[in-house]
């Protein structure tokens, strides 16, 4: 019998690197990215976050939304619709970057690689073609191609993803500066591999046409069988990127273009993002607003905290005060970190206390009882978890 | 050399913005890309001896424009000689309205008449002083924005509950429903709807803007009647062009604006002049185009100094023209059935379906298979237009799309012309005859030869998405712009299109701030 499938076309399409990852979630737990199934975790959230940390793993990125941007006007038009400068890239170099509003709002952040002088590919974690589409508006020379379908993507992350990638015969990657981009030869065909990524420690990201991407994940986890290579999911993600103090949307941010209420929404100076608005350069979308808030400053900051005790402050109310009568802002991610074996935190803090005395309400639960406490926590200006390996040329094992 | 201000267009509202501009004591420079001022409402020779104008009569000028800057002393005729209007009948019975007399309907139409007409003009009288303001910015708290919210908000409490409930009921409604509530006779509510539908893309049975349009066509002492001045409308144009001058500014014919420059450091960048085709660069302190906002923001601009949301705000205003405009030079009086002398505005639309109609092919992208028109015959007025014995045939064609399915070519302008003379000939059987030469310009026409988008009269159509502190988008529409020392002074901004001056007039008082 030929049954017709009544959700057709709503069901969840898959990576190129399913079948692999299918087989190795053990868990069977999924969520879905950008109408891609996706890995939860595939065996142990945990789990995969030490072998982030301590050995290697890969992170399907492929639901990742990947735009092309290529023409003689394309570097122009970025350059107007980002806040950082985008004639400052450097040819296989990648820029992470944050694009804003008229209002000065962030709408999503993401990165910028610049391929050639007239060739770019944005990513983001949002579908962004219908802002790209305006923003490309009335330059003569630009095409956006999106190629969220056509480009599979895996990052491998973590100390030894060097070495996995040397032994995959990856030669001179280990040339590879953060941020650097190379092009190798796998198969006869182009593999793009840039050391980016989103756990900040050592780490890359392979980029390479999907009907490669079961090749590539094969002759990877031979590399890597001696490396401790494994695949994590999102929670393992969320727990490497507080560490890096990387942000999320839906929860350091609110894309603005989704945001329904008056500034519900966060501009660049909020989340600490400063030092990618750059007013030295051509006009760009939300400068002016940017400009002024620039002057009189920002209503929030993003800090980041480091709280007392071991009670992941989760969906906490930040107050001036142990008494807390002063409310002053809001734990947006939280958690025990394992690496820094500390109890950390971002927070949106109301810019003018965000220097003084600052106070968490932890809510928690024990067997169906509901507790809080009040603890003391310690501003960090610093990521909590920054490796030195991270930033070495070649990194250690290479 | 560097100006005070530099003005992008000598149509109406650029040569009165100049003026004020130069009445207190600015130097100002108007450049106009074409050989002489007036945009719409410039004198268009179109066959030799032959004269008309796109824009043929006038309406609600403004009297205040008039006497500030002395029009009547730069030869600006007087306009008390109002037109009639004529709804034209096949079989000659003809219905005329001549200020507050209606002839040709029933007794019961003629009585609603009195009626309906004082009710709009209280309506309109109650909108008078909005037209000359400059909108309140959303948000601000400035006192003068303030003191015009509540000064609009008296102004309705002060009709009286009744009629400020019928103001708010019938603002946004289809022409054709306030029509019918009142009226029986179907070329009378043709007839009345007429100013409350021409240049915009609305026909009677279309919410939106049309009452509002009628009522801002009531603005002034003329209170909706239409004139021709002395010496037709480009009188106005070379009246203004007087002041202007006599006022300091000076006025390049021939000098088209190619770029707005958009200079300075890169925190404070500013409008610092214009460059012209040539090549050309002239400073200003402060730049103010009376062109079109598409025009200004899209191709003067360019969109590299505009924030994306801006941008695209600029990018979907609604500017698509529907009016197409045919001039005969005939070779004597056009004899209409049932007119002796065809004097007025002749409205050739039996009834509202008519209109309707020929507004359901154009909005497709079809020519209308039976357009509806507008004809003045204004050699009438001034004989100076057209050689002795012979006469000039003025008509506005509805509807006509500016995008064409197909696109626009010498056939389908040539098919169009035709289908407007044959409407022309229903009632004047002989028109074929007397015809020495023809003119027919489609909005795509009117776009290329008088450089506004769209071909649009308004410049940005009049619909309630783009009027008062909506037009012709905020951030724009308190006739400055994002860009410091841009100004706007068009028809784009508030209150709108038609020849009133008010736009150039607000913009001015804006910019002497």
């Amino acid at each position: 019998m030929n049954a017709i499938d009544p959700y057709a076309g709503e069901r969840l399409k898959t990576s190129p690197f399913h079948p692999r990852q299918r087989a190795l979630n053990v868990r069977d737990a999924w969520t879905s990215w950008n109408g891609y199934q996706f890995a939860l975790h595939y065996y142990d959230a945990e789990y995969e976050y030490f072998c982030i940390r301590n050995a290697c793993a890969t992170y399907d990125i492929s639901p990742m939304q990947k735009y092309e941007i290529r023409g003689r006007d394309a570097e122009a038009m970025l350059n107007r619709m980002v806040t950082r400068d985008v004639a400052k890239i450097k040819p296989n170099r990648v820029a992470y970057c944050v694009w804003c509003t008229d209002a000065g709002r962030v709408i999503d952040d993401g990165t910028i690689f610049k391929l050639a002088g007239d060739r770019f590919m944005l990513t983001c974690g949002s579908p962004c073609a219908a802002w790209l589409e305006k923003s490309a508006f009335g330059f003569a020379e630009v095409q956006v191609t999106d190629l969220s379908d056509a480009l599979a993507a895996l990052s491998l992350q973590g100390p030894t993803s060097g070495a996995v990638l040397k032994k995959l015969g990856l030669n001179g990657v280990e040339n590879a500066k953060p941020f650097d981009i190379q092009h190798f030869s796998f198969h006869c065909h182009e593999l793009r591999v840039s050391r980016t990524g989103f756990t900040g420690d050592l780490g890359y990201e392979l980029w390479i046409q999907p009907d490669l991407a079961l090749e590539l994940w094969d002759e990877l986890y031979a590399a890597g069988e001696h490396h401790g290579i494994h695949p994590y999911g999102e929670a393992a993600t969320n727990m490497a990127r507080l560490e890096a103090g990387f942000i999320m949307p839906g929860m350091e941010f609110n894309e603005a273009l989704k945001t329904v209420r008056f500034e519900h929404d966060q501009t660049p100076f909020e989340l600490n993002l400063g030092w990618l608005v750059d007013f030295s350069k051509p006009h760009f979308s939300g400068r002016r607003a940017l400009l002024a808030e620039q002057e009189r400053g920002p209503r929030y900051t993003l800090t980041k905290l480091d709280i007392e005790g071991n009670r992941p402050a989760e969906d906490a109310r930040i107050y001036a005060n142990k008494r807390c009568t002063k409310e002053v802002g809001y734990v947006t991610s939280a958690m025990w970190s394992p690496a820094v074996k500390a109890n950390i935190a971002l927070a949106m803090i109301e810019t003018e206390h965000a220097q003084g005395e600052l106070w968490a309400e932890i809510h928690y639960e024990k067997e169906l009882r509901q507790y809080s406490r009040v603890v003391r926590c310690q501003r960090k200006d610093q990521p909590f978890w920054a490796p030195a390996r991270a930033k070495a040329t070649p990194p250690p094992d290479c | 050399m560097r100006y005070d201000a530099i003005v992008i267009g000598a149509g109406h509202n650029g040569l009165v913005c100049a003026a004020y501009l130069g009445r207190a004591g600015r130097r100002v420079l108007v450049l106009e890309a074409a050989e002489a001022p007036g945009g719409l409402a410039a004198d268009r020779e179109f066959i030799p001896g032959f004269h008309a104008s796109i824009a043929h009569s006038l309406s609600h000028f403004s009297a205040k424009v008039a006497t500030d800057l002395k029009l009547g002393t730069h030869g600006f005729g007087e306009l008390k000689q109002r037109l009639p209007t004529v709804g034209l009948r096949l079989g000659g019975e003809h219905l005329v309205l001549e200020g507050d007399a209606l002839a040709g309907v029933g007794a019961d139409d003629a009585t609603a008449y009195g009626d309906h007409q004082k009710r709009m003009r209280r309506f309109a009288a109650a909108l008078d002083p909005f037209w000359f303001k400059t909108m309140p910015r959303i948000g601000s708290a400035k006192p003068a924005d303030v003191r015009t919210f509540a000064h609009l908000g008296l102004n309705l409490r002060r009709m009286g509950k009744d009629d400020m409930r019928e103001f708010l009921r019938v603002a946004p409604l289809p022409i054709r429903d306030l029509m019918d509530e009142h009226f029986a006779d179907g070329a009378l509510k043709a007839v009345l709807s007429w100013d409350a539908l021409i240049g915009a893309k609305l026909a009677p049975r279309s919410p939106n803007g049309a009452v509002l349009a009628m009522l801002y066509r009531m603005a002034e002492a003329s209170r909706g009647m239409h004139s021709i001045p002395l010496g037709s409308v480009p009188s106005l144009i070379e009246s203004l062009r007087r002041s202007a001058a006599a006022f300091g500014a000076e006025i390049r014919c021939a000098a088209e604006v190619s770029r707005i420059l958009v200079e300075g450091g890169a925190n404070d960048l500013a409008a610092k002049g214009v460059q012209l085709a040539d090549g050309e660069r002239l400073d200003a302190d402060c730049v103010v185009s009376a062109t079109d906002p598409k025009r200004t923001f899209l191709d003067l601009v360019g969109v590299r100094f505009l924030d994306i949301g801006f941008t695209n705000r600029i990018r979907r205003l609604r500017c698509d023209g529907y009016v197409a405009k045919l001039h005969l030079a005939l070779d004597g009086l056009p004899e209409f059935d049932g007119l002796e002398r065809p004097r007025g505005r002749l409205i050739a639309a039996p009834d509202m379906d008519a209109i309707e109609f020929a507004f359901d092919d154009a909005k497709h992208g079809g020519l209308p298979a039976r357009p509806v028109l507008e004809m003045v015959v204004p050699s009438l007025e001034d004989a100076s237009l057209a050689p002795p014995g012979r006469q000039v045939l003025s008509a506005h064609v509805l509807y006509v799309p500016y995008r064409l399915q197909g696109g626009w070519t010498d056939a389908a302008r040539e098919r169009m012309r035709e289908r407007a003379i044959d409407a022309i000939a229903q009632y004047a059987p002989r028109i074929r005859d007397q015809i020495i030469h023809s003119e027919f310009l489609t909005p795509a026409d009117l776009e290329r030869e008088h450089r506004v988008t769209g071909g649009h009269w308004h410049h940005v159509e009049f619909a309630l998405d783009q009027l008062l502190m909506m037009r012709p988008t905020y951030e724009a529409a308190q006739y400055s712009t994002p860009i410091p020392g841009l100004h706007l002074c068009g028809a784009g901004c508030h209150p709108g299109g038609d020849l009133t001056g008010a736009p150039g007039h607000n913009a001015a008082q804006e910019i002497l701030q």
